[in-house]
């Protein structure tokens, strides 16, 4: 499956975690908003923002300068980076005021940026699609290092973060209390509405974050089609990964196997040769599949007549001997 | 047995969950016109026997007969078929649907295939006119007061099914009139044949009702009695399986102790008020001292700690806490200054359920360090079990999930997060409310055990003689406002009494 071709590592694993990367970027900021029993829709919009303001800052106009083709960027590509960053922590910002200090519910809150992120992407490439030639840029999204695609180091440090964050400090037992009772946690002296704004605004990060692999993947920056629909993978990819949308107890690893989950069957179907037009279909077979088969309800009922006709006495019946 | 005569018979029930055997080998049985009392302390098994027979967690060994024949109820509406409904502690109804709606949920009269409201709404008044309660049906029950809800709650059991009525604690949060009308309706209902059982912590209502007492404890059966056979002090042995001490006695000692060593205020309120739930008012708490806040339900003290608490944030007045006047504009800012507060809503306010006991206990201290000055592994699970030993938390351990305590134990797990921030005031609203006598006495012992410890006492409870058994002062609220201060001699139900009622 893997295989060493100059210094790279080839196959479809590779390329499975190299194309999951933004999902997964995405999938962790969302399980951290569905614990505390939010919900995140406007990630998508964001991703086509990022990609827009990096790709309209570093611009890449091909000038002749004294007769020799150069590329003109008009700001340094790290002051870039770090602008289309703050535009969509900043973004994150302004859903996380709107639920926790104006009270909106969450899917509605971000469903306004869902609808106006898409707009704002639009005005900033000016309805132009946006290509990025300046070659630097294209590392993020395809460079490697150490034989591995750069795009997983940036899933690595963030997942390593968020990891430590809310399993070294008291972070995720507030968040998960939210989740569950947020008036009980206000009650117990959580400052809930502060916990809250935060996630939302981590979630804005790591959205931009996965702009950026978007757009340096496709060396360019579209506001219509970049990101499109991805924030229902995300929210897909935190349920797979076992975590109820009710909030609560949540998985950080759970979510990146449901984003890779989700990734693998995208590469499978193609690579399988499916007609693209039922690929949806058979994407989303698997998915009522994966979900059946995490409900215990559903094991309980196949599972424990399978046992029954093998003659194994169930959990139940055991106990009653 | 002679099973003819017999409404319901359960027969050598076993019920396990993890870790505890709930009920092991239990009888029961309950005849037609009989109000039949199930008691027993926190954890006995009451509540699950009650899950069991209605179908709410299926049942590991034994059998269940109504009219004679073996039932199996696999979910409370199949219960509900065969004739057996159930009223629990915290009302189960949609608060934002119209009193009607919840009445007649899931069973809504049809005309011509859609809803015919008119009928509706007429059988719903009519039904509670039966109960004696004249309400507009057609406002969303969220209007009433939980005493009126939980009628309504009954009066729908009532209609749907008319062999048994199980009826979890629904007097806890009634006022004494509303209880005496309930037990008129029951009284009535018994009369035509129905089998009741009523589970109740209320000692006096138990003997007010109930023919039949069946006691548990420890899931095990202790025995059934006809309620006149059996002496008061009896029960209580029963129930907690020794002998009951003299509490009384060494309260009033203690409380004498605590006046004579009455130190300076610790927190002094002054013209505190919020617009719609609670006039201005002036509250001095002393250190080392348990100040009882009575009056009627909805009188105003939830609102008076809730305000002191910074839940509700006040419009005016000020709050100076050991000579410093200070802002709290929230539970945190509070909790900084040595406050705690522990809600009257166990449920809803008080504990997070799906976390563990280990994680609700350190919650409210994690919070008062912030997030990043994280209580290590080791430290919480120490912590945990010190005070699960402390407290005599029944759980099997402290991972287990809070949500599978019984109610009291809850309490006990709350009562533990709170006394870990090591407050110099402590709010209890209604701390006692729908627990057993034994945790009872446990806790209001805890509370003038504090107190002794120079740790001040708001104590909010709607039983008289519990607030004078163990405050040393009591502040009265009437009508969101507090119109008197009472102690020493004066401190005597009677006189407590006329002030609340203002004659």
């Amino acid at each position: 499956m893997i295989e060493m071709k100059d210094g790279h590592f080839y196959g479809v694993t590779i390329d499975i975690l190299n194309r999951a990367a933004p999902l997964m970027l995405l999938a962790i900021g969302m399980t951290l908003v569905i614990a505390t029993k939010g919900i995140d829709i406007s990630v998508g919009s964001m991703i086509a923002i990022s990609g827009a303001v990096v790709a309209s800052l570093i611009g890449g106009k091909l000038e002749y300068v004294d007769g020799v083709k150069t590329l003109i960027t008009l700001v340094p590509m790290p002051v870039a980076i770090i602008t289309a960053l703050l535009v969509t922590t900043l973004l994150g910002m302004w859903n996380g005021l709107l639920i926790s200090k104006v009270g909106i519910q969450p899917i509605v809150a971000t469903l306004i940026l869902l609808v106006a992120g898409r707009g704002i992407a639009q005005l900033i490439t000016q309805g132009q699609i946006i290509t990025v030639y300046y070659k630097p840029f294209q590392f993020i999204g395809t460079g490697y290092i150490l034989g591995l695609p750069f795009s997983l180091f940036v899933v690595g440090l963030v997942f390593g973060i968020t990891f430590y964050a809310v399993r070294k400090t008291a972070l995720g037992m507030f968040i998960e209390s939210i989740g569950i009772n947020a008036v009980a946690s206000r009650f117990a002296g959580i400052k809930v509405s502060k916990y809250i704004f935060s996630v939302y605004a981590f979630s804005g990060l790591c959205a931009g974050l996965a702009g950026l692999i978007i757009c340096s993947n496709v060396s360019s920056a579209d506001g219509n089609n970049a990101g499109l629909f991805i924030e229902l993978d995300a929210i897909l990819a935190v349920s797979l990964g076992g975590n109820s949308l009710d909030g609560g107890r949540f998985s950080l690893v759970g979510s990146l196997i449901g984003a890779l989950v989700i990734q693998s069957i995208t590469t499978t179907i193609y690579a399988l040769g499916v007609p693209p037009e039922i690929t949806l279909v058979v994407k989303s077979i698997v998915v009522i599949i994966i979900c059946l088969l995490q409900s215990a309800k559903f094991r309980k009922i196949v599972f424990s007549k399978w046992a029954q006709k093998r003659g194994i006495p169930s959990e139940k019946n055991a106990a009653k001997l | 047995m002679d099973d003819a005569n017999s409404l319901l018979k359960a027969k050598g029930i076993c019920k396990a969950f993890p870790g505890v055997k709930a009920l092991n080998n239990v009888d029961f049985e309950l005849k037609p016109g009989e109000i039949h009392c199930l008691m027993g302390e926190n954890g006995a098994g009451k509540s699950t026997l009650i899950k069991v027979l209605t179908g709410v967690d299926p049942l590991d060994a034994g059998d269940i007969f109504l009219d004679g024949k073996a039932i199996a109820p696999k979910s409370p509406h199949h219960a509900q078929q065969l004739g057996i409904s159930t009223v629990y502690q915290e009302v189960n109804l949609c608060a934002n649907l119209s009193v009607a709606e919840n009445i007649f949920i899931g069973r809504e009269p049809l005309r011509f295939g859609s809803i015919d409201w008119k009928e509706m709404n007429r059988k719903s008044q009519e039904l509670l006119a039966r109960l004696s309660l004249g309400i507009d049906v057609t406002q969303p029950l969220e209007r009433y007061s939980v005493a009126i809800q939980q009628m309504v709650a009954i009066a729908r059991a009532l209609d749907i099914s008319a062999k048994v009525l199980i009826l979890d604690e629904p007097t806890s949060s009634l006022d004494a009139q509303e209880v005496e009308k309930l037990f008129g309706l029951m009284r009535k209902l018994k009369k035509q044949g129905l089998g009741i059982i009523f589970v109740t912590h209320f000692i006096e209502q138990v003997y007010d009702v109930s023919d039949k007492i069946t006691i548990l404890r420890n899931g095990e059966l202790v025995g059934s009695y006809e309620t006149v056979n059996l002496p008061r002090v009896q029960l209580i042995a029963k129930m907690i399986g020794k002998a009951f001490d003299g509490f009384e006695s060494s309260c009033k000692t203690l409380k004498l102790d605590i006046l004579q060593e009455r130190r300076n205020n610790f927190l002094q309120v002054r013209g505190l008020g919020h617009k719609g739930s609670i006039h201005p008012f002036d509250l001095d708490i002393c250190k080392g001292e348990v100040l009882g806040l009575v009056g009627l339900l909805g009188s105003g003290r939830t609102e008076v700690a809730r305000t002191i608490f910074g839940i509700d944030k006040a419009d005016s007045g000020e709050i100076v806490i050991e000579g410093q006047t200070v802002a709290i504009q929230s539970p945190a800012d509070a909790i900084q200054y040595g406050l705690a507060y522990c809600s009257e809503n166990r449920k809803t306010e008080g504990i997070i359920e799906n976390l563990s006991v280990r994680e609700n206990i350190i919650l409210a201290l994690q919070a008062k360090l912030g997030w990043m000055k994280h209580i290590t592994k080791k430290r919480q699970d120490e912590i945990s079990k010190k005070y699960i030993a402390l407290l005599n938390i029944k759980t099997a351990g402290p991972e287990q999930l809070i949500k599978n305590l019984s109610g009291g134990n809850q309490q006990k797990v709350i009562l533990a997060r709170w006394l870990l921030t090591e407050p110099k005031l402590l709010i209890l609203d209604e701390p006692t409310r729908g627990i057993d006598v034994g945790a009872k006495v446990e806790i209001q012992k805890l509370i003038l055990s504090l107190a002794e410890t120079g740790m001040s006492v708001v104590f909010i409870s709607s039983e008289l003689d519990e607030s004078v058994r163990c405050s040393s002062r009591m502040a009265v609220l009437r009508d969101r406002v507090k119109i008197a201060e009472i102690s020493g001699e004066e401190m005597e139900e009677k006189y407590i009494m006329q002030t609340i009622a203002g004659v």
